[in-house]
């Protein structure tokens, strides 16, 4: 009998974590939620490196147009990446705050990741409208399609977050810190900070490996 | 799946969360991690651009310095670590990177390869 017990304990705890619990059942509906959520975002993930590998081929197709070099401005990919870093920031501090139950702090934070969402996309709209303008724009060449596809399928979704955080903070406003409510906005964060890694990926081949190349 | 269960005894962590800390201390770990993520975007910022370099290093340096950065995120931003109750949440990363590794280096390979053996494309015109 002891012998089985013990067997029955190590299989229960098979990580050693010191935890024991005989019958834990299903994981509790915050896990099976966010765990969901991740493995759409690594799907997300995904798809974007299918836009990264179509940029890595068709970037030296300039088909007589510009090169990346020509139109990439490095100070405002500087200005968008900050913005996008400190937003990552203060989208952490909101979900800390919600987690407290911290109205103050929460509609705070996510106010300044909404500002500094609004300004990389106002940025982003004015550096496509100007290329655009200048008839670089997504038909003059394959470098240019790629270009447009994988910066605009980011900037998209970061659009899609900037409503999914205004819809959170709306729900918080209607319905407060409710069970679900914080699973919603512990998605909107996961989602949110994954767009920071794509973006990272973006400013790394597209603007710095396009304007060293 | 009781909705009220918050309690942190479960033998898993929810992607993105952290284990029990006081706010103090999650607060620090984002301070922690926003620095070094400025500090990696400035290096690579300045890394484009400088002629202190070997400059053929200087693709392979951007590549290494964004992978850094990635790093950083996952752990400090998305709290994806390697302790034992996260178990789920890296397996299930490392699926994501190796598909993202296959896609990204098998289309730059097959690419770069056809490339080379291709005939250009006046001469394909003149075979037919």
């Amino acid at each position: 009998m002891a012998m089985t017990a013990t067997a029955g304990h190590a299989h229960a705890d098979p990580h050693h974590i010191g935890l024991v619990i005989e019958h834990p059942g299903p994981a509790s509906k915050r896990i099976v939620t966010a765990y969901g959520f991740w493995i759409f975002l690594l799907s997300d993930i995904v798809m974007f490196s299918c836009f990264f590998a179509a940029y890595a081929v068709l970037s030296g197709q300039t088909a007589g147009g510009p090169k990346g070099s020509e139109i990439f401005e490095q100070r405002n990919v500087a200005i968008e990446t900050v913005c996008l870093l400190l937003s990552s920031f203060t989208c952490g501090m909101a979900s800390i705050a919600a987690d407290v139950r911290n109205r103050f702090w929460f509609y705070l934070g996510m106010t300044v990741t909404c500002v500094l969402g609004l300004i990389f996309l106002v940025i982003e709209f004015r550096e496509f409208a100007d290329l655009v303008a200048r008839g670089y724009g997504p038909s003059r060449s394959a470098f240019l399609t790629a270009f447009f596809s994988l910066v605009g399928c980011h900037g998209l979704h970061v659009s899609a977050g900037v409503l999914w955080l205004l819809t959170m903070m709306a729900q918080v406003f209607a319905k407060g810190f409710r069970a679900d409510v914080l699973r919603r906005m512990m998605c909107f964060a996961l989602f949110w900070h994954a767009l920071d890694i794509v973006w990272v990926g973006v400013f790394s081949v597209v603007y710095l490996l396009g304007s060293a190349a | 799946m009781s909705d009220q269960s918050h309690a942190r005894s479960d033998h898993d962590l929810a992607p993105g969360e952290e284990e029990q800390h006081s706010v103090g201390t999650r607060i620090l770990g984002y301070v922690v991690g926003l620095v070094l993520a400025l500090l990696l975007t400035a290096t690579s910022f300045f890394i484009a651009g400088t002629d202190l370099v070997w400059q053929p290093s200087i693709p392979v340096a951007l590549i290494v310095l964004a992978i850094a950065q990635m790093g950083v995120h996952l752990v400090f931003f998305l709290h994806i670590t390697t302790g034992p109750d996260n178990t789920n949440n890296v397996l299930a990363l490392a699926f994501g990177l190796l598909v993202v590794f296959l896609v990204v280096g098998g289309t730059v390979w097959i690419m770069a390869h056809l490339n080379a053996n291709m005939p250009p494309m006046d001469q394909i015109m003149r075979m037919q």
